[in-house]
Protein backbone atom coordinates (compact mmCIF):
# COMPACT_ATOMS: atom_id res chain seq x y z
CA UNK A 1 0.00 0.00 0.00
CA UNK A 2 1.50 3.39 -0.89
CA UNK A 3 1.10 6.16 1.66
CA UNK A 4 -1.30 9.26 0.96
CA UNK A 5 -0.07 13.01 1.26
CA UNK A 6 -0.31 13.81 4.45
CA UNK A 7 -1.98 10.46 5.54
CA UNK A 8 -5.48 11.74 4.15
CA UNK A 9 -7.23 8.71 3.49
CA UNK A 10 -10.57 7.83 2.56
CA UNK A 11 -13.77 7.30 4.97
CA UNK A 12 -13.93 4.43 7.55
CA UNK A 13 -9.81 3.94 7.54
CA UNK A 14 -9.35 3.38 10.90
CA UNK A 15 -11.43 0.12 10.57
CA UNK A 16 -8.11 -1.25 9.24
CA UNK A 17 -6.61 -0.33 12.73
CA UNK A 18 -7.53 -3.80 15.25
CA UNK A 19 -7.19 -1.87 18.90
CA UNK A 20 -8.67 -5.10 20.08
CA UNK A 21 -4.83 -5.70 20.66
CA UNK A 22 -4.47 -3.11 23.49
CA UNK A 23 -6.78 -4.68 25.75
CA UNK A 24 -5.74 -6.09 29.19
CA UNK A 25 -9.19 -6.99 30.27
CA UNK A 26 -11.74 -8.50 28.78
CA UNK A 27 -15.65 -7.96 29.06
CA UNK A 28 -17.77 -11.19 29.61
CA UNK A 29 -21.39 -10.51 29.35
CA UNK A 30 -23.36 -13.21 31.32
CA UNK A 31 -26.83 -13.72 29.37
CA UNK A 32 -28.94 -15.47 31.82
CA UNK A 33 -28.66 -11.71 34.35
CA UNK A 34 -28.38 -9.25 30.82
CA UNK A 35 -31.77 -7.42 30.50
CA UNK A 36 -31.07 -6.20 27.38
CA UNK A 37 -31.42 -2.35 28.41
CA UNK A 38 -29.07 -1.44 25.93
CA UNK A 39 -27.06 0.48 28.02
CA UNK A 40 -23.26 -0.36 27.67
CA UNK A 41 -24.46 -0.14 24.17
CA UNK A 42 -25.11 3.67 24.52
CA UNK A 43 -21.78 4.34 26.66
CA UNK A 44 -19.42 2.02 24.94
CA UNK A 45 -17.33 4.92 22.84
CA UNK A 46 -15.99 2.24 20.20
CA UNK A 47 -19.54 1.09 19.33
CA UNK A 48 -18.12 -2.53 20.28
CA UNK A 49 -21.47 -3.69 22.04
CA UNK A 50 -24.46 -4.26 20.24
CA UNK A 51 -27.72 -6.58 20.15
CA UNK A 52 -27.76 -9.27 17.75
CA UNK A 53 -30.33 -11.47 17.84
CA UNK A 54 -32.40 -12.37 21.43
CA UNK A 55 -28.74 -11.07 23.09
CA UNK A 56 -26.10 -8.30 23.29
CA UNK A 57 -22.89 -9.07 21.28
CA UNK A 58 -19.30 -7.51 22.10
CA UNK A 59 -16.98 -7.16 19.25
CA UNK A 60 -13.36 -8.33 20.42
CA UNK A 61 -11.70 -7.07 17.34
CA UNK A 62 -11.88 -3.09 18.08
CA UNK A 63 -12.81 -3.46 22.16
CA UNK A 64 -9.97 -1.82 23.75
CA UNK A 65 -11.62 -3.15 27.61
CA UNK A 66 -12.14 -0.05 28.93
CA UNK A 67 -14.81 -1.41 30.91
CA UNK A 68 -17.14 0.94 30.34
CA UNK A 69 -19.95 -1.31 29.69
CA UNK A 70 -19.27 -3.37 33.16
CA UNK A 71 -19.26 -0.14 35.11
CA UNK A 72 -22.35 0.93 33.87
CA UNK A 73 -24.34 -1.91 33.32
CA UNK A 74 -27.28 -1.73 36.37
CA UNK A 75 -27.59 -5.55 36.51
CA UNK A 76 -23.84 -6.36 36.97
CA UNK A 77 -24.15 -8.48 33.98
CA UNK A 78 -20.72 -7.69 32.38
CA UNK A 79 -17.24 -8.93 34.20
CA UNK A 80 -13.59 -7.86 33.36
CA UNK A 81 -11.96 -10.69 33.24
CA UNK A 82 -7.33 -10.42 32.75
CA UNK A 83 -6.94 -11.06 28.91
CA UNK A 84 -3.76 -13.69 28.90
CA UNK A 85 -2.18 -14.48 25.45
CA UNK B 1 -2.04 56.17 4.84
CA UNK B 2 -5.58 54.89 4.13
CA UNK B 3 -5.59 52.29 1.66
CA UNK B 4 -7.46 54.15 -0.99
CA UNK B 5 -4.96 56.59 -0.91
CA UNK B 6 -2.82 53.87 -2.77
CA UNK B 7 -3.56 52.81 -6.41
CA UNK B 8 -2.16 49.26 -6.95
CA UNK B 9 1.51 49.19 -8.76
CA UNK B 10 1.80 52.67 -7.51
CA UNK B 11 5.05 53.19 -5.69
CA UNK B 12 4.15 54.90 -1.97
CA UNK B 13 5.64 55.05 1.31
CA UNK B 14 3.50 53.12 3.54
CA UNK B 15 3.50 51.29 7.06
CA UNK B 16 5.21 47.53 6.22
CA UNK B 17 2.19 46.19 7.71
CA UNK B 18 -0.06 47.43 5.43
CA UNK B 19 2.34 46.16 2.26
CA UNK B 20 1.63 43.04 3.65
CA UNK B 21 -2.06 43.04 4.30
CA UNK B 22 -2.19 44.43 0.57
CA UNK B 23 -0.16 41.48 -0.25
CA UNK B 24 -2.68 38.55 1.35
CA UNK B 25 -5.59 40.67 0.06
CA UNK B 26 -4.51 40.56 -3.69
CA UNK B 27 -3.79 36.69 -3.48
CA UNK B 28 -7.73 36.42 -2.94
CA UNK B 29 -7.77 34.43 0.30
CA UNK B 30 -11.10 32.92 1.13
CA UNK B 31 -11.01 33.02 5.09
CA UNK B 32 -8.31 35.31 7.47
CA UNK B 33 -8.25 34.26 11.46
CA UNK B 34 -6.12 35.99 13.73
CA UNK B 35 -5.24 36.97 17.52
CA UNK B 36 -3.87 40.14 18.12
CA UNK B 37 -0.45 40.24 19.22
CA UNK B 38 2.39 43.25 19.48
CA UNK B 39 3.96 43.85 16.69
CA UNK B 40 1.73 41.94 14.42
CA UNK B 41 -1.68 43.53 14.76
CA UNK B 42 -1.55 45.51 12.25
CA UNK B 43 -1.69 43.53 9.22
CA UNK B 44 -4.76 41.82 10.16
CA UNK B 45 -5.82 44.87 11.23
CA UNK B 46 -6.16 46.16 7.86
CA UNK B 47 -7.05 43.07 6.58
CA UNK B 48 -10.03 43.23 8.95
CA UNK B 49 -10.76 46.67 7.81
CA UNK B 50 -10.48 45.82 4.39
CA UNK B 51 -13.36 42.99 4.88
CA UNK B 52 -15.00 45.43 6.99
CA UNK B 53 -15.50 47.85 3.87
CA UNK B 54 -16.13 45.18 1.62
CA UNK B 55 -13.10 45.54 -0.20
CA UNK B 56 -12.11 41.85 0.36
CA UNK B 57 -14.33 39.13 0.01
CA UNK B 58 -13.29 37.11 2.33
CA UNK B 59 -14.95 35.82 5.83
CA UNK B 60 -12.30 36.97 8.44
CA UNK B 61 -13.04 35.13 11.63
CA UNK B 62 -12.46 36.56 15.21
CA UNK B 63 -11.48 34.08 17.63
CA UNK B 64 -10.32 33.41 21.25
CA UNK B 65 -7.02 32.98 20.83
CA UNK B 66 -4.10 32.19 18.52
CA UNK B 67 -4.70 28.49 19.02
CA UNK B 68 -7.82 28.87 17.66
CA UNK B 69 -6.45 31.20 14.58
CA UNK B 70 -4.37 28.82 13.31
CA UNK B 71 -6.96 25.89 13.95
CA UNK B 72 -9.84 27.83 12.04
CA UNK B 73 -7.33 28.50 9.26
CA UNK B 74 -6.24 24.49 9.67
CA UNK B 75 -9.87 24.13 8.96
CA UNK B 76 -10.56 26.03 6.23
CA UNK B 77 -7.79 25.18 4.06
CA UNK B 78 -8.71 21.41 4.27
CA UNK B 79 -11.95 22.49 3.14
CA UNK B 80 -10.34 23.75 0.05
CA UNK B 81 -10.38 27.26 0.64
CA UNK B 82 -6.80 29.76 0.30
CA UNK B 83 -6.43 31.11 3.72
CA UNK B 84 -4.15 33.74 5.98
CA UNK B 85 -3.14 33.74 9.31
CA UNK B 86 -0.43 35.76 11.39
CA UNK B 87 1.19 36.44 14.57
CA UNK B 88 3.96 37.16 17.04
CA UNK B 89 6.27 35.67 19.95
CA UNK B 90 3.62 34.07 22.47
CA UNK B 91 0.85 33.70 19.40
CA UNK B 92 3.67 31.94 17.38
CA UNK B 93 4.23 29.24 19.96
CA UNK B 94 0.67 28.90 20.93
CA UNK B 95 0.12 28.21 17.34
CA UNK B 96 2.61 25.72 17.70
CA UNK B 97 1.11 22.10 18.38
CA UNK B 98 -1.75 23.23 15.18
CA UNK B 99 1.63 24.29 12.97
CA UNK B 100 3.23 20.21 12.96
CA UNK B 101 -0.06 19.49 12.63
CA UNK B 102 -0.61 21.95 9.02
CA UNK B 103 2.56 20.07 7.75
CA UNK B 104 1.97 16.65 9.10
CA UNK B 105 -1.10 17.25 6.64
CA UNK B 106 -0.08 18.99 4.12
CA UNK B 107 -2.20 21.87 4.81
CA UNK B 108 -0.75 24.68 2.87
CA UNK B 109 -1.33 28.19 4.87
CA UNK B 110 0.27 31.37 4.69
CA UNK B 111 1.47 32.41 7.67
CA UNK B 112 2.86 35.73 8.48
CA UNK B 113 5.35 36.10 11.56
CA UNK B 114 6.30 39.54 12.86
CA UNK B 115 9.66 38.58 14.70
CA UNK B 116 9.40 38.76 18.04
CA UNK B 117 11.13 37.93 21.22
CA UNK B 118 9.93 35.25 23.78
CA UNK B 119 9.31 35.55 27.08
CA UNK B 120 10.49 35.73 29.58
CA UNK B 121 11.40 38.49 30.46
CA UNK B 122 8.20 39.76 28.72
CA UNK B 123 9.81 42.00 26.00
CA UNK B 124 7.88 43.42 22.77
CA UNK B 125 11.40 43.50 21.00
CA UNK B 126 12.42 41.70 17.89
CA UNK B 127 14.44 39.10 17.51
CA UNK B 128 13.94 35.88 15.84
CA UNK B 129 14.12 33.01 18.57
CA UNK B 130 10.29 32.99 17.70
CA UNK B 131 10.22 31.52 14.12
CA UNK B 132 13.74 29.73 14.78
CA UNK B 133 11.73 27.75 17.63
CA UNK B 134 9.49 26.75 14.95
CA UNK B 135 12.46 25.31 12.41
CA UNK B 136 11.23 21.58 13.15
CA UNK B 137 7.93 21.57 12.54
CA UNK B 138 7.60 21.29 8.90
CA UNK B 139 6.69 24.88 7.65
CA UNK B 140 8.91 26.35 5.67
CA UNK B 141 10.44 29.68 6.43
CA UNK B 142 11.55 32.51 4.34
CA UNK B 143 13.00 35.53 6.05
CA UNK B 144 13.12 39.28 4.55
CA UNK B 145 14.76 42.25 4.48
CA UNK B 146 12.51 45.15 3.98
CA UNK B 147 8.67 46.06 3.72
CA UNK B 148 8.82 45.73 -0.59
CA UNK B 149 10.34 41.67 0.31
CA UNK B 150 7.46 41.46 2.56
CA UNK B 151 4.90 42.25 0.05
CA UNK B 152 6.30 40.30 -2.42
CA UNK B 153 7.16 37.36 -0.33
CA UNK B 154 3.82 36.50 0.50
CA UNK B 155 2.47 36.62 -3.14
CA UNK B 156 5.04 34.10 -3.70
CA UNK B 157 4.54 32.03 -0.41
CA UNK B 158 1.09 31.17 -1.30
CA UNK B 159 2.39 29.95 -4.86
CA UNK B 160 5.10 27.92 -3.24
CA UNK B 161 2.81 26.34 -0.17
CA UNK B 162 -0.09 25.77 -2.97
CA UNK B 163 2.42 23.76 -5.64
CA UNK B 164 0.97 19.96 -5.46
CA UNK B 165 4.34 18.77 -5.08
CA UNK B 166 5.01 20.69 -2.06
CA UNK B 167 1.83 21.61 0.04
CA UNK B 168 3.10 23.06 3.11
CA UNK B 169 2.61 25.61 5.18
CA UNK B 170 4.68 28.63 4.38
CA UNK B 171 5.85 31.51 6.96
CA UNK B 172 7.14 34.66 5.92
CA UNK B 173 9.49 35.79 8.56
CA UNK B 174 9.92 39.56 9.02
CA UNK B 175 11.48 41.42 11.52
CA UNK B 176 8.88 43.08 14.06
CA UNK B 177 8.65 47.34 14.19
CA UNK B 178 11.45 47.30 11.85
CA UNK B 179 9.28 46.05 8.85
CA UNK B 180 6.34 45.84 10.52
CA UNK B 181 6.12 49.25 11.61
CA UNK B 182 8.63 51.26 9.60
CA UNK B 183 7.24 53.58 6.28
CA UNK B 184 9.20 52.82 2.99
CA UNK B 185 8.90 53.13 -0.30
CA UNK B 186 6.90 50.04 -1.55
CA UNK B 187 5.72 49.21 -4.83
CA UNK B 188 2.60 47.06 -4.87
CA UNK B 189 1.56 44.69 -6.99
CA UNK B 190 -1.32 44.94 -9.46
CA UNK B 191 -4.28 42.53 -8.98
CA UNK B 192 -4.27 41.43 -12.83
CA UNK B 193 -1.00 40.41 -12.27
CA UNK B 194 -1.24 38.58 -9.10
CA UNK B 195 -4.03 36.68 -10.82
CA UNK B 196 -1.58 36.10 -13.84
CA UNK B 197 1.06 34.80 -11.60
CA UNK B 198 -1.27 32.77 -9.18
CA UNK B 199 -3.17 30.07 -10.07
CA UNK B 200 -6.37 28.97 -8.01
CA UNK B 201 -6.09 26.73 -5.00
CA UNK B 202 -6.73 23.59 -6.53
CA UNK B 203 -5.75 20.90 -3.67
CA UNK B 204 -5.72 17.14 -4.67
CA UNK B 205 -7.76 16.37 -1.25
CA UNK B 206 -10.74 18.36 0.46
CA UNK B 207 -13.22 18.34 3.30
CA UNK B 208 -16.62 17.53 1.26
CA UNK B 209 -19.43 15.66 2.62
CA UNK B 210 -20.26 14.49 -0.76
CA UNK B 211 -17.05 13.02 -1.07
CA UNK B 212 -15.43 12.27 2.49
CA UNK B 213 -11.57 12.24 3.25
CA UNK B 214 -10.33 11.54 7.06
CA UNK B 215 -7.85 14.01 7.71
CA UNK B 216 -5.78 13.48 10.91
CA UNK B 217 -5.62 10.03 10.97
CA UNK B 218 -3.66 7.58 13.37
CA UNK B 219 -0.78 6.11 12.01
CA UNK B 220 1.69 3.57 14.30
CA UNK B 221 5.51 2.81 14.26
CA UNK B 222 4.83 0.69 10.71
CA UNK B 223 4.34 4.17 8.94
CA UNK B 224 5.28 7.43 11.12
CA UNK B 225 8.96 7.08 9.91
CA UNK B 226 7.87 7.25 5.88
CA UNK B 227 5.40 10.33 6.55
CA UNK B 228 8.33 12.47 8.08
CA UNK B 229 10.58 11.24 5.11
CA UNK B 230 7.55 12.53 2.86
CA UNK B 231 7.55 16.11 4.60
CA UNK B 232 10.93 15.77 4.36
CA UNK B 233 11.14 15.07 0.35
CA UNK B 234 8.58 18.04 0.08
CA UNK B 235 10.88 20.19 1.57
CA UNK B 236 13.84 19.48 -0.29
CA UNK B 237 11.65 19.68 -3.62
CA UNK B 238 10.87 23.15 -2.10
CA UNK B 239 14.63 24.21 -2.67
CA UNK B 240 14.21 24.11 -6.42
CA UNK B 241 10.34 25.66 -6.46
CA UNK B 242 11.46 28.54 -3.88
CA UNK B 243 14.12 29.42 -6.54
CA UNK B 244 11.91 28.61 -9.63
CA UNK B 245 8.92 30.62 -7.85
CA UNK B 246 11.39 33.79 -7.47
CA UNK B 247 12.28 33.57 -11.10
CA UNK B 248 8.79 33.78 -12.19
CA UNK B 249 7.80 36.18 -9.60
CA UNK B 250 11.05 38.31 -11.09
CA UNK B 251 9.45 37.90 -14.74
CA UNK B 252 5.72 38.98 -14.19
CA UNK B 253 6.69 41.76 -11.61
CA UNK B 254 10.67 42.77 -12.53
CA UNK B 255 11.62 42.46 -8.62
CA UNK B 256 14.26 39.23 -8.07
CA UNK B 257 15.91 39.05 -4.26
CA UNK B 258 17.38 35.44 -5.03
CA UNK B 259 16.48 32.03 -4.76
CA UNK B 260 16.92 30.36 -1.58
CA UNK B 261 19.97 32.52 -0.43
CA UNK B 262 21.23 36.11 -2.24
CA UNK B 263 25.05 37.42 -2.00
CA UNK B 264 26.21 40.82 -2.27
CA UNK B 265 30.16 40.90 -3.23
CA UNK B 266 30.78 37.61 -1.94
CA UNK B 267 32.66 36.21 -5.15
CA UNK B 268 36.51 37.17 -4.08
CA UNK B 269 35.53 37.81 -0.82
CA UNK B 270 37.67 36.14 2.25
CA UNK B 271 35.17 36.92 5.01
CA UNK B 272 31.59 36.35 4.76
CA UNK B 273 28.70 37.51 6.55
CA UNK B 274 25.82 35.26 6.64
CA UNK B 275 22.37 36.38 8.20
CA UNK B 276 18.55 36.81 7.31
CA UNK B 277 16.62 39.23 8.29
CA UNK B 278 16.87 43.24 8.64
CA UNK B 279 20.58 43.45 9.46
CA UNK B 280 20.94 42.69 6.03
CA UNK B 281 20.48 46.23 5.27
CA UNK B 282 23.16 47.29 7.72
CA UNK B 283 25.51 44.74 6.75
CA UNK B 284 25.59 45.68 3.29
CA UNK B 285 26.52 49.42 4.30
CA UNK B 286 29.10 48.24 6.42
CA UNK B 287 30.53 46.13 3.53
CA UNK B 288 30.69 49.64 1.59
CA UNK B 289 32.48 50.85 3.75
CA UNK B 290 35.02 48.37 4.55
CA UNK B 291 35.48 47.39 0.60
CA UNK B 292 36.43 51.03 0.44
CA UNK B 293 39.10 50.51 2.98
CA UNK B 294 40.24 47.07 0.61
CA UNK B 295 38.73 44.49 2.74
CA UNK B 296 37.54 41.35 1.67
CA UNK B 297 34.20 41.38 3.09
CA UNK B 298 30.86 39.53 1.33
CA UNK B 299 27.73 38.63 2.67
CA UNK B 300 25.30 35.91 1.99
CA UNK B 301 21.78 36.50 2.85
CA UNK B 302 19.71 33.28 3.42
CA UNK B 303 16.05 33.90 2.27
CA UNK B 304 14.72 30.02 2.70
CA UNK B 305 15.75 28.91 6.24
CA UNK B 306 13.56 25.74 5.83
CA UNK B 307 14.18 24.20 3.56
CA UNK B 308 18.03 24.74 4.37
CA UNK B 309 19.85 25.91 1.43
CA UNK B 310 23.14 23.86 2.41
CA UNK B 311 24.05 23.32 -1.36
CA UNK B 312 24.03 26.73 -1.93
CA UNK B 313 26.16 27.56 0.97
CA UNK B 314 28.23 25.24 -0.34
CA UNK B 315 28.77 26.82 -3.35
CA UNK B 316 28.54 30.19 -2.16
CA UNK B 317 31.88 29.71 0.04
CA UNK B 318 33.85 28.74 -2.06
CA UNK B 319 37.29 30.39 -1.15
CA UNK B 320 36.59 32.26 1.58
CA UNK B 321 38.46 32.00 4.65
CA UNK B 322 36.30 32.52 7.33
CA UNK B 323 32.38 33.13 7.34
CA UNK B 324 30.82 34.50 10.65
CA UNK B 325 27.00 33.71 11.36
CA UNK B 326 25.03 36.16 12.81
CA UNK B 327 22.43 34.78 14.62
CA UNK B 328 19.35 36.45 16.00
CA UNK B 329 18.29 33.68 18.44
CA UNK B 330 19.91 30.90 20.45
CA UNK B 331 19.72 27.84 21.38
CA UNK B 332 20.38 28.14 24.92
CA UNK B 333 23.07 26.13 26.22
CA UNK B 334 24.75 25.45 22.31
CA UNK B 335 24.63 27.92 19.66
CA UNK B 336 22.44 29.96 17.60
CA UNK B 337 20.08 27.81 15.07
CA UNK B 338 21.88 29.14 11.57
CA UNK B 339 25.23 28.84 12.95
CA UNK B 340 24.58 25.04 13.79
CA UNK B 341 23.37 24.17 10.14
CA UNK B 342 26.15 26.41 8.39
CA UNK B 343 28.62 24.22 10.40
CA UNK B 344 26.84 20.64 9.32
CA UNK B 345 26.47 21.45 5.77
CA UNK B 346 30.08 23.18 5.36
CA UNK B 347 31.73 20.39 7.14
CA UNK B 348 33.35 17.13 5.15
CA UNK B 349 34.61 19.38 2.25
CA UNK B 350 38.35 18.47 1.45
CA UNK B 351 38.77 22.39 2.45
CA UNK B 352 36.04 24.39 4.37
CA UNK B 353 36.26 27.84 6.24
CA UNK B 354 36.71 28.38 9.60
CA UNK B 355 33.52 29.23 10.99
CA UNK B 356 32.49 32.24 13.60
CA UNK B 357 29.41 31.90 15.93
CA UNK B 358 28.25 35.11 16.54
CA UNK B 359 24.96 35.73 18.67
CA UNK B 360 23.26 39.18 18.08
CA UNK B 361 20.72 41.58 18.81
CA UNK B 362 18.36 39.72 21.08
CA UNK B 363 15.63 41.11 22.22
CA UNK B 364 15.94 44.10 20.11
CA UNK B 365 19.53 44.99 20.87
CA UNK B 366 20.31 47.74 18.20
CA UNK B 367 23.42 45.85 15.84
CA UNK B 368 24.87 48.99 14.26
CA UNK B 369 28.18 48.91 11.43
CA UNK B 370 30.47 48.99 14.46
CA UNK B 371 29.37 45.88 15.67
CA UNK B 372 29.50 44.25 12.00
CA UNK B 373 33.15 45.62 12.27
CA UNK B 374 33.74 43.67 15.33
CA UNK B 375 32.80 40.31 14.17
CA UNK B 376 34.47 40.84 10.95
CA UNK B 377 37.57 41.75 12.98
CA UNK B 378 37.34 38.31 14.42
CA UNK B 379 36.77 36.85 11.66
CA UNK B 380 39.50 38.23 10.15
CA UNK B 381 41.54 36.48 12.80
CA UNK B 382 40.37 33.27 12.24
CA UNK B 383 40.67 33.57 8.78
CA UNK B 384 44.67 33.73 9.35
CA UNK B 385 44.47 30.80 11.61
CA UNK B 386 43.85 31.63 15.13
CA UNK B 387 41.92 29.06 17.14
CA UNK B 388 38.48 30.36 17.96
CA UNK B 389 37.02 29.43 21.28
CA UNK B 390 34.28 26.86 20.95
CA UNK B 391 31.54 29.17 22.84
CA UNK B 392 29.52 31.94 20.15
CA UNK B 393 30.75 35.27 20.21
CA UNK B 394 27.85 37.76 21.86
CA UNK B 395 28.43 40.76 20.20
CA UNK B 396 27.59 44.28 22.26
CA UNK B 397 27.00 42.30 25.24
CA UNK B 398 27.60 44.67 28.47
CA UNK B 399 29.46 42.97 31.02
CA UNK B 400 28.93 46.20 32.74
CA UNK B 401 25.37 44.47 34.16
CA UNK B 402 26.31 40.88 34.97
Amino acid sequence: MKLTIGAICGPAGSKANRTGSWRSYRPILDPEVCTDCGICAIFCPDSCVFPEGENYRIDYTYCKGCGICAEECPSGAIEMIVEEK
Amino acid sequence: MKPSEVREGQRAVMEGSWAVAQAVALCRPGVISAYPITPQTHIVEDLAQMVADGDLAAEYLRVDSEFSAASAVYGAVATGVRAYTASSSQGLLLMTEVLYNMAGTRLPVVIGAANRTLSAPISIQPDQQDTISLRDSGLIQLYVEDSQEAHDAHIQAFRIAEDPEILLPVMVCMDGWLITHTFEPVELASQEAVDSFLPPFKPPYSLDPTCPFTFGSFTDDDKLMEFRYMVHQAQQKGKEKIEQVARAFEKTFGRYYGGLIDTYCAEDAEVLLLAMGTVVGTIKDAIDLMRAEGRKVGLIKIRAYRPFPAERIREATKGAKAVAVLDNNISLGAYGAVASDVALCLSNQISAPAILPCIVGLGGREITIDSIRSIVERAEQMGKGRIAPAESFWVDLHPELL
